[in-house]
């Protein structure tokens, strides 16, 4: 990596910034903002809008500032009539081929093209329209596509190929034919998309959505015949808060319960405690698998876009996969059985919802039967964070000054293990500290697994466990962000291939950058600056939390003790566990 | 026996498709019939270059030039003139005042150019690599192998001042000095065959008809910067030139002078052709990298530049066919003796392909520093039907468009850019009074649109905005405030876009709202088309007093919408009438009104 240093100006005020830095992150840096729509932090620049352009003195040229290392010496022009009249055209071209339908768009409010078209006080496009009416996909249960208003960025197919490897987006035609769509033009549900919505969080403007459920929940809601009960993941907590203008990684635990009943939720239940469930269960198939010469390593399946991404593109790993179901579907399951039961209902009474990160969820809740192990739906409805404060705001709750409240009995109570869960490494390590429990019988003196932290793309370390008077080592990898998981797959082939010792007992995979905290679902904007808040202020949950191994949940405990029996019983396979297969691509 | 006789059969893409093959056929049997099998060698050659006149065929050793000869012609020739000695009179060209031109020397279209990048088209067969090397082929490449240093062949090529034929003009010496200079384990050398500017064939004919000339430049340029891999990205549409590429390249591996240790030198170099589907944007370098990597071709922003960070990552030096084709001479000749040639920073000659309204289209090559006017009317021949000239379109589609105020401006990089035009790869169309400024300007953007790759938004959404306003004015329904915005639109497109395709674009606008904005103005106010192109803008009548009723224009109005009485006067319904102008053509009494 260049440490050096470059100094340069911005509008004839120096400022000094590390070689490599472009043009526009060296604005930012000197408090000048630069106006982009197609450049992104997470992406490497693209160069496709043409509004970030600048001068560099001395030359009537006019370069992209995202696309423009800075130099030493020069002094960079951000701002000049010049420019603005040329940006401004540049934009009122974007807006001319736009819809500019913002009333009824998604998008309405956290729109760059509008924020855009707002500072450059836009009233008129002096342009002829040129708006495609290109058909809606609407193909898959998590994200839909819509064309006409895509303004052609690029960032989604470059988030699709690049971030996530999964190329199910992609640049068709050319010229002002140009759309991005799948692959072959295939539907998305035909395409190898794994649902993951890092298009639609990276997506500038209304052409990439989450499917929007927020009034078939109010359906649910106005249904006195049903009971509606919720659920909300790790990762909601520490990010609703941007919502309603709280700094990110602002932890509103007990807001999201209060603002959950005031909606007209009977129970809100809390994710995290059948996060510490899966982790009984993921952590005893471990053990089990280990001691007993079982198939290794083992990789863990709460993340439904690694699910699909694995039975499409990673197929000769499916007996690796985990079968424990994610915490999700695990609390759907307890929800319409164990609190069924415990209600007087049956499973068909219950309306089950989960307010989740993520836009895969919405595929996983009807991925295969075994998400039907209550014999009914085992979550009838999966919302994103976005769709949930939608409906916050449409209740005009005054979500900032609620008081915290607790979850509902009996499924409320979590641990520090389990908020970890929406960080990547998190699952990792709550794993660990339990595995360490169950095969030592002592708990780990420092429970903070240092190690599973952090946003490098693939972490790699070992625990020491001991065991019966000698110590066992546990090597495991963790990759998120879908594009890094193919270096420690291949790994463990050539291992396997060579015939040699594996290179990892257990894997955890998540999908999106950072895990769950950025997931597809998740309030617009995140970026690595973003998701360390987050991360922090998941961190500071665990910490925060009185207990912090899953294994010590007293309800978790319970429920084991009432109802499974103990980890890995028939009941919990019923109930807890699922099974993969191999979902081929591009076949009609 | 021994040959007496060479007979070269232009094999160049125009004239095989005037039957050239035919005539090269009929020629061999002719001479076989003849007796004369082993004293007279029919070759197929490379252009000529005369276009206009083609096919042609020369014949060696007196040079009679023969044109637009047709198959049938072939008996003629051998009876006559190889059997007899009796030049075949009138297949010979004859000058504008009527006089018989025996030779190529006599032809005006000849007098002016100088052959360097040429220097073998017509003259040998490009299939044959001995031919070449006869002509001093690959004796650069064994010169640069065993005399020289790879600086040293930088150095030369410095002296010659030579730079870029692609468009841009970036000097060679200083693209392979970059590339040379960035540590890499492997370095390449690609080759930009994919000519795509309308009516421009210049790089395509060298590789027609020299194509060992590039083989041995790209080795040489390959050893001069440290690459043992080039590549020839050319378009599937240059059939002919793919052939006679991998003709040549099968003879020079048998030859030891392509692949591992050429001639024993211990330097290995190799070339594979990667054929381009068709899309201009791919001769824009990074789009082009992009293509042969097997992705989208989108151009991705500079820098990195190709010589830092090109084809696979690795240092990347890309030179078009015709830079290329100069390069063996001045290893063989010099650097100051190529640099005496041409202007005090253009030097050497340039290739046009030189069409349009003109009586001798082709291809010509001439010193840098030629004017405009001395193509046009000394090379050219002047305005076909003697009509007055209009302007000079050159640069290809993203040139501009010249009036008859710049035609004694000298052709090099600079002077060109200074009057809003540029060198661009060589297409020069002329223009005359016929032709409706708008409306060839219309085309010039309705190419450039279609060929856009659709990446930054200033090319994809401008270009598709300026051309349908450009459709407005065709059709009579522009105003005032359209050139206004056809500007604004322009100059944006030419700030913010992010190559090369996109910045050009509005320049043929931009330079004829300049130079020919009173037809623009007759367009949008009169609702007139000076030239009678634009056919909405367009009437035809028939001027009763001058109609004798013929009944001719009738028979050829491909809608039947005249009408009339024999011997009367007839009558054009125009709620029918496709304005396609066959009735004017077709009257022989002056009786069509255009108006």
């Amino acid at each position: 990596m260049n440490t050096m240093n470059i100094n340069i100006k911005i509008n004839g005020t120096p400022v000094t910034v590390p070689a490599g830095t472009s043009v526009l992150k060296a604005g930012k840096l000197a408090n000048t903002k630069i106006p982009a729509l197609c450049a992104h932090p997470d992406l490497k620049a693209w160069g496709a809008c043409g509004i970030c352009v600048v001068k560099v003195e001395g030359s009537p040229k006019m370069v992209r500032a995202c696309t423009t290392e800075v130099v030493e010496g020069q002094n960079y022009i951000t701002h000049d009539p010049d420019i603005v009249e040329t940006r401004r055209t540049t934009l009122e071209l974007i807006m001319s081929n736009h819809p500019n339908e913002c009333l009824t768009c998604p998008r309405n409010g956290c729109c760059e093209l509008q924020t855009l078209s707002a500072e450059f006080g836009i009233r008129d496009v002096p342009f002829a329209s040129g708006v495609r009416r290109l058909p809606e996909d609407l193909s898959t249960p998590s994200v839909q596509l819509h064309p006409a208003k895509c303004i052609a960025c690029g960032r989604c197919a470059l988030v699709c190929q690049q971030m996530q490897d999964v190329w199910a987006l992609e640049f068709l035609n050319r010229g002002d034919q140009t759309r991005i769509a799948p692959a072959g033009d295939v539907t998305l549900a035909e395409s190898p998309c794994i649902k993951c919505g890092q298009c639609s969080a990276h997506c500038p403007v209304g052409a990439i959505t989450e499917v929007d459920e927020t009034r078939k929940a109010w359906a649910a809601l106005r249904d006195k015949s049903k009971e509606v009960v919720v659920q909300i993941a790790p990762a909601v907590r520490v990010a609703l808060g941007e919502e309603f203008g709280l700094e990110p990684g602002t932890l509103v635990t007990g807001k999201v319960y209060a603002a959950l009943r005031r909606l007209g939720f009977s129970k809100v239940f809390d994710t995290n405690l059948s996060a510490d469930l899966t982790i009984m269960e993921e952590a005893s198939e471990f053990i089990h698998r280990f001691t007993t010469g079982g198939e290794l390593p083992l990789i863990t399946s709460c993340c439904p876009s690694w699910v699909d991404y694995l039975e499409k593109y990673h197929t000769d790993m499916i007996s690796n996969f985990s079968t424990a179901k994610s915490p999700m579907m695990m609390m759907g399951a307890m929800v319409k059985t164990y609190y069924a039961e415990k209600a007087g209902k049956t499973a068909a009474d219950i309306v089950s919802v989960a307010i989740m990160p993520c836009t895969a969820k919405k595929y996983e809740i009807q991925r295969s039967d075994d998400m039907r192990s209550s014999g009914a739906a085992d979550v009838d409805l999966s919302l994103t964070t976005r769709e949930l404060a939608r409906m916050i705001k449409q209740a005009g709750i005054d979500f900032v000054n609620l008081p915290d409240e607790p979850a509902d009995s009996p499924l409320g109570i979590y641990t520090g293990a389990a908020t970890i869960f929406g960080a990547t490494g998190g699952v990792m390590e709550a794993a660990l500290r339990t595995a360490y429990y169950m095969v030592s019988g002592k708990n780990l003196t420092s429970v903070d697994l240092v190690a599973a932290r952090g946003m490098d793309g693939v972490k790699i370390a070992s625990v020491k466990i001991p065991a019966g008077g000698k110590e066992i080592e546990v090597r495991f990898a963790i990759a998120h962000g879908m594009a890094n998981v193919k270096v420690v797959m291949e790994q463990v082939r050539a291992a396997k291939a060579a015939g040699k010792e594996l290179p990892f007992h257990f894997i955890e995979v998540m999908a999106c950058r950072g895990g769950c905290i950025s997931g597809g679902g998740q309030p617009y904007g995140s970026t690595d600056e973003v998701r360390a808040k987050r991360t922090a202020g998941i961190y500071k949950d665990d910490k925060d939390s009185v207990i912090r191994l899953s294994h010590e949940n007293p309800s978790v405990q319970a429920l084991y003790k009432d109802f499974l029996g103990k980890p890995n019983s028939e009941k919990a396979h019923h109930l807890l566990h699922t099974h993969y297969v191999p979902r081929p691509l591009y076949v009609k | 026996m021994a040959l007496n006789n060479f007979c070269l059969v232009c094999g160049g893409t125009g004239c095989e498709s005037s039957k050239a093959d035919d005539i090269f056929k009929n020629l061999r049997t002719a001479v076989e019939a003849h007796g004369l099998t082993g004293q007279v060698q029919v070759v197929k050659t490379g252009c000529f270059g005369f276009c206009e006149k083609g096919p042609i065929v020369k014949i060696l050793p007196d040079e009679s030039f023969y044109v637009e000869v047709k198959p049938e012609d072939a008996e003629k020739i051998v009876a006559e003139h190889l059997v007899k000695g009796r030049p075949v009179k009138e297949l010979l060209y004859k000058t504008a005042d009527q006089v018989t031109a025996k030779t190529e020397e006599d032809i005006q279209f000849y007098q002016k150019q100088i052959r360097i990048v040429l220097r073998n088209c017509g003259i040998i067969n490009p299939e044959d690599v001995q031919e070449y090397i006869a002509r001093d082929g690959y004796l650069g490449l064994e010169k640069v192998l065993f005399e020289m240093t790879p600086q040293q062949v930088i150095d030369e090529v410095k002296k010659s001042g030579l730079r870029g034929r692609g468009g841009a003009g970036y000097p060679t010496w200083l693209k392979w000095t970059n590339t040379s200079k960035t540590p890499a384990d492997q370095r390449y050398v690609i080759c930009n065959a994919d000519e795509g500017d309308p009516g421009a064939y210049m790089d395509r004919s060298t590789l027609e008809g020299d194509p060992h000339s590039v083989l041995e430049a790209m080795t040489i340029a390959g050893y001069a910067q440290g690459a043992t891999k080039g590549f020839i990205y050319i378009r599937a549409e240059y059939p002919l030139a793919i052939h006679r590429l991998e003709v040549a390249m099968k003879q020079s591996r048998e030859m030891g002078l392509m692949g591992k240790n050429i001639l024993g030198s211990g330097f290995d170099f190799d070339i594979e052709i990667r054929l381009g589907a068709g899309a201009f944007v791919c001769g824009e370098e990074t789009a082009l990298i992009q293509s042969i990597e097997g992705k989208r071709g989108m151009p991705v922003p500079k820098p990195p530049f190709p010589s830092v960070s090109g084809l696979w990552g690795k240092p990347t030096s890309i030179n078009n066919v015709e830079t290329y084709a100069n390069i063996p001479v001045i290893i063989t000749k010099g650097g100051d003796w190529f640099a005496s040639i041409g202007t005090a920073t253009s030097k050497g000659t340039k290739v046009f392909a030189l069409t349009g309204a003109i009586n001798n289209s082709g291809l010509v090559e001439v010193p840098m520093g030629t004017t405009l006017r001395e193509i046009v009317y000394d090379i050219g021949g002047g305005i076909k039907g003697g009509k007055a000239f209009k302007a000079v379109q050159s640069g290809g589609p993203s040139g501009g468009v010249l009036p008859a105020a710049s035609l004694d401006t000298p052709i090099d990089y600079e002077s060109l850019t200074k009057i809003g035009s540029m060198m661009g790869s060589g297409g020069l169309i002329v223009l005359c009074e016929s032709d409706c400024i708008v409306d060839v300007v219309k085309f010039y953007l309705d190419f450039s649109v279609e060929e856009s790759c659709g990446k930054c938004a200033p090319c994809r959404i401008g270009g598709r905005k300026l051309l349908n306003i450009l459709d407005k004015i065709t059709k009579g329904k522009g105003t005032l405030e359209d050139l206004a915005t056809m500007e604004q639109i322009g100059f944006a497109m030419q700030r913010a876009s992010l190559c090369m395709l996109g910045g050009t674009t509005p320049n043929p606008i931009l330079s004829t709202i300049k130079f020919f904005r009173e037809e623009y103005l007759e367009h949008i106010e009169q609702k007139k088309c000076r030239a009678g192109k634009c056919k909405d803008l367009v009437t035809y009548t028939v001027i009763a007093d001058k109609c004798i009723g013929c009944t001719v224009c009738a028979r050829k109005c491909p809608v039947n919408c005249i009408s009339g009485e024999r011997k009367a006067p007839h009558v054009i319904d125009q709620s029918k009438c496709i304005k396609c102008g066959a009735c004017f053509d077709a009257c022989k009494f002056g009786a069509i009104l255009v108006s």
